[in-house]
């Protein structure tokens, strides 16, 4: 274990002096996502381990290739959680595949993602050095965010060695409700919950039910029961199916799009599965990205192929000023194209 | 801290003629918009740190995003630096202007485009002011949550700028946090959307990366943020501490017991003792320490929180918990902590608001050592303190027309920037680095990280001239920093400011 780092170092050395390619690799539970898997894989899970908990300063650091469960444990141990309720998408999920691909659950909306709770990074870049970014404190605004930039990058930037997280006390009391409504009664309803000062933490609309989730305080959820009404239930196995995509709905073998868009858009797909309050829908759609992102920017936003493309295909469309700066923030830290070569983008 | 002035580093050094660079810029703004007199120019001398005036070779106000493309793009054609400014109210002088270079103000595009209260947005242009938002927003029961203690004066513009944070971070985050679209103007003139109405987007986080970039990476012309549910309630606990270790132990307690309070603020008694001269709050002035705890959110929550907090505060040691018993009440406990820097501020002249962070369980050693360093400099010191994420303000009491005070004041502000490295901590939680703490940067980065910064800039501002001499010191800065630091002492220029 102690001997991972130099190893990693010498592959990313390696790669760069033979121009090949390096694919950051945990558990493999987010293969499916991207446009190419080139290069040779390199393994986090050699490098694993919770190194720094204290749960009174709510931040947890850990090694990039501990078990995502590991973390939850530790942190369900003391009452606390990863409050972006961050998807497995099978049982070897990493931590730093969690925070690579910054994906995020139910609770996004009204918690904050992946990305908003990422404190630091240790990052070993192109020359296998060691890079600080970010720390174990709650507010960190010296130089530029590059912990936050990392996130969500698919190891394209460089390898996260360690990163840091800010943990929330998990909520003490949690009720599920479910209504009977049409889509577009659900979406307005999604909004208007939104904008009430209730305990709300997740809401999910699929086939005609409305899914809303109350977490906090036991005072808490039962005012905010009062205000909204309907029979709690308790939704904890609805609400990891919707998670990690093993509900009905996520079982097909048409391309999936995820629109991310204004939340009070419109939706005219029948097939369709609505989240985070609005501002999050799934497509099932045998149609082109060109046509789910041009419906997309119509709700002021945009669609990524999320499941079941063909490989090497775009997952996403950018206007070209945005495609000039990702592709500079990409040479300013990987020029030589190291690492994950074509994992988010045709071009590079 | 140190060595502060952008004019000495190895900046760019434009050549254009100031006349015509007058005569362009005219083309494109009225008179009214753009200064060019000394007398017109010395109201932008400063931002909100005073000690290091600068006037720049121009001042434009742009009305419109337009007029700001064709300032951006004269400029670029003519490889003028730039410097941009809001309300001018940040504290780590970022927006100090270059003395060859135009600064570019942006309080004129003021206008709130679009309040959706059922999508919860506000589009806004970067001249509004952080609490207008709020305002404009109330009559639909929402806010925008970040709220800098400036939030009466500051904009958006340079809320985004720095990445500004304010008494309620613990709970609902910074800046980076409530934003979810900006339109970002280049070097080169070119306007650029990024994120979205949806909340999040594809790529990398080109949001996150431009949040608190200080100006170094182009200009904002637009915000779109996030606008949340006004609470039904707040309510404040007030607890005095006769030992400020056991207030920090307190704040631990809190935390544990599942409790994340909207705000927790920390005053020591030479804070609360200055506050108390000045407005009187209603701090109890035997206290080591109080803290300020808030709760937010439905009616019996609120109350079901303020119980449990006030159990947890006695149980720490606290000698005596007062709680708000109406909104009169609560915001006269908060208006002490508000104000507490223009206190400190009556009771010498000058201050300097340090503004680091460090991991809580540290806050102890951490107050101990800057009360030493009090004698070691022979300075008074207050602290406030956003004990709830550990954001560390202390505020260095000196007169700036002694010379010696200043420095004196100086190398206090850096060894208690130095100390928060130290303990695990960084040298700015939310005031940015600007100038005031470009050397600083050097402590907490070595040159590889640097390195990272300095190519991101590159590829957004190849030529550097873009907020010249802040935020992100070049390699040889701190090369000739960390010789100065080593032979402290043995100054080369005596006369240039350090710390």
């Amino acid at each position: 274990m102690a001997t991972s780092v130099p190893s990693f170092k010498e592959q990313i050395l390696r790669a760069k002096a033979d121009s090949t390619t390096i694919r950051i690799r945990g558990g493999g539970t987010k293969d499916f996502y991207g446009v190419s898997l080139d290069g040779d894989i390199l393994d986090t899970r050699l490098h694993s381990g919770i190194t720094e908990y204290e749960p009174t300063e709510l931040v947890l650091t850990a090694k990039c290739g501990t078990p995502l469960r590991e973390i939850e444990s530790a942190l369900d141990a003391n009452n606390q959680m990863l409050a972006f309720e961050p998807p497995y998408f099978g049982e070897g999920a990493t931590f730093g595949g969690c925070i690579s691909s910054g994906f995020s659950g139910p609770r996004r909306a009204m918690q904050g993602a992946a990305r908003d709770f990422v404190l630091g990074i240790l990052l070993m870049n192109d020359n296998g050095s060691e890079l600080q970014f970010g720390g174990k404190v709650m507010k960190n605004v010296a130089g530029f965010d590059v912990s936050r930039l990392i996130c969500g990058s698919f190891g394209t930037l460089g390898l996260i060695l360690e990163a840091s997280v800010k943990v929330l006390p998990k909520p003490e009391f949690e009720t599920t409700i479910v209504f009977e409504l049409n889509k577009e009664q659900a979406i307005e309803r999604m909004n208007d919950y939104a904008a009430m000062p209730i305990p709300l933490s997740a809401s999910c609309f699929h086939d005609g039910l409305l899914s809303i989730r109350l977490s906090g305080s036991e005072t808490a959820v039962k005012s905010g029961l009062k205000k909204v009404g309907g029979e709690p239930t308790d939704g904890s196995d609805f609400w990891r199916s919707i998670r990690e995509q093993t509900h009905p709905f996520f079982q097909s073998d048409q391309k999936l799009f995820r629109h991310s868009v204004n939340p009070k858009s419109p939706v005219s797909h029948k097939n369709t599965l609505i989240e985070w309050n609005g501002s999050l829908r799934w497509i099932w759609s045998d149609t082109t990205l060109q046509e789910q992102q041009d419906e997309a920017i119509k709700c002021n936003g945009n669609a990524i192929l999320f499941r079941n493309n063909d490989r090497n295909d775009a997952i996403q469309t950018l206007t070209d000023g945005l495609m000039t700066l990702q592709k500079k923030v990409k040479n300013s830290l990987d020029p030589d194209g190291v690492f994950g070569k074509c994992r988010l983008f045709t071009e590079f | 801290m140190g060595h502060t002035d952008p004019n000495l580093t190895e900046t760019p050094v434009s050549s254009v003629d100031k006349h015509t660079l007058i005569r362009e810029l005219s083309a494109v703004l009225s008179g009214e918009s753009l200064k060019h007199t000394l007398e017109d120019l010395k109201p932008f001398e400063c931002d909100g740190l005073s000690a290091y005036p600068k006037i720049p070779l121009l001042a434009a106000l742009p009305e419109n995003e337009a007029q700001v493309i064709e300032v951006m793009r004269i400029c670029h054609r003519h490889q003028v630096p730039i410097v941009f400014r809001g309300a001018g109210t940040g504290l780590s002088g970022g927006a100090i202007p270059y003395e060859r270079g135009l600064l570019l103000v942006m309080s004129k595009l003021k206008s709130i485009l679009n309040i959706d209260p059922i999508s919860r947005i506000a589009v806004v242009e970067p001249g509004v002011r952080n609490a207008a938002i709020s305002q404009a927003a109330a009559p639909h029961k929402l806010y925008y949550a970040p709220d800098p203690s400036s939030q009466i004066a500051c904009s958006i513009g340079g809320n985004v700028a720095e990445n500004s944070g304010g008494v309620h971070c613990l709970k609902y985050g910074l800046t980076v946090n409530n934003i979810l679209k900006l339109r970002f103007v280049t070097i080169e003139g070119d306007v650029i959307e990024i994120g979205s109405e949806g909340l999040d987007s594809p790529g990398y986080d080109l949001l996150a990366l431009i949040t608190g970039s200080e100006g170094l990476l182009g200009v904002v012309t637009e915000v779109t943020v996030k606008l949340l549910p006004t609470p039904e309630k707040a309510t404040v606990a007030m607890a005095a501490f006769d030992d400020v270790e056991k207030a920090g132990r307190a704040v631990a307690d809190i935390i544990a017991a599942g409790i994340i309070p909207a705000g927790l603020e920390m005053m020591d008694k030479k804070a609360t003792g200055a506050v108390e001269q000045f407005i009187g709050a209603g701090y109890p002035l035997d206290a080591a320490a109080i803290l300020l705890c808030e709760s937010d959110g439905s009616v019996e929550e609120v109350e079901d929180e303020i119980s449990k907090t006030t159990e947890v505060l006695y149980a720490a040691g606290a000698t005596e918990v007062t709680v708000s018993t109406d909104e009169t009440h609560r915001l006269k406990l908060w208006a002490g902590r508000k104000s507490a820097f223009p206190a400190v501020g009556r009771i010498l002249p000058d201050y300097f608001c340090m503004d680091g962070t460090i991991p809580r369980k540290t806050l102890p050693l951490v107050l101990r050592r800057i009360a030493e360093m009090e004698k070691t400099y022979n300075l008074q010191c207050a602290n406030v303190f956003h004990a709830g994420d550990g954001n560390l303000h202390p505020l260095i009491m000196f007169d700036a027309n002694d010379e010696d005070q200043l420095r004196r004041a100086e190398q206090y502000g850096a060894a208690i920037l130095e100390l928060c490295v130290e303990v695990g901590g960084t040298i700015t939680g939310e005031h940015g680095v600007g100038l005031e703490k470009i050397n600083q940067m050097c402590v907490q980065f070595d040159n590889e990280e640097l390195d990272v910064f300095l190519e991101i800039k590159r590829a957004f501002d190849p030529g550097s001239r873009l907020n010249p001499g802040k935020a992100v010191p070049t390699l040889n800065r701190c090369a000739e920093f960390g010789m100065m630091h080593v032979h402290r002492g043995e100054e080369k220029f005596p006369d240039i400011p350090r710390f």
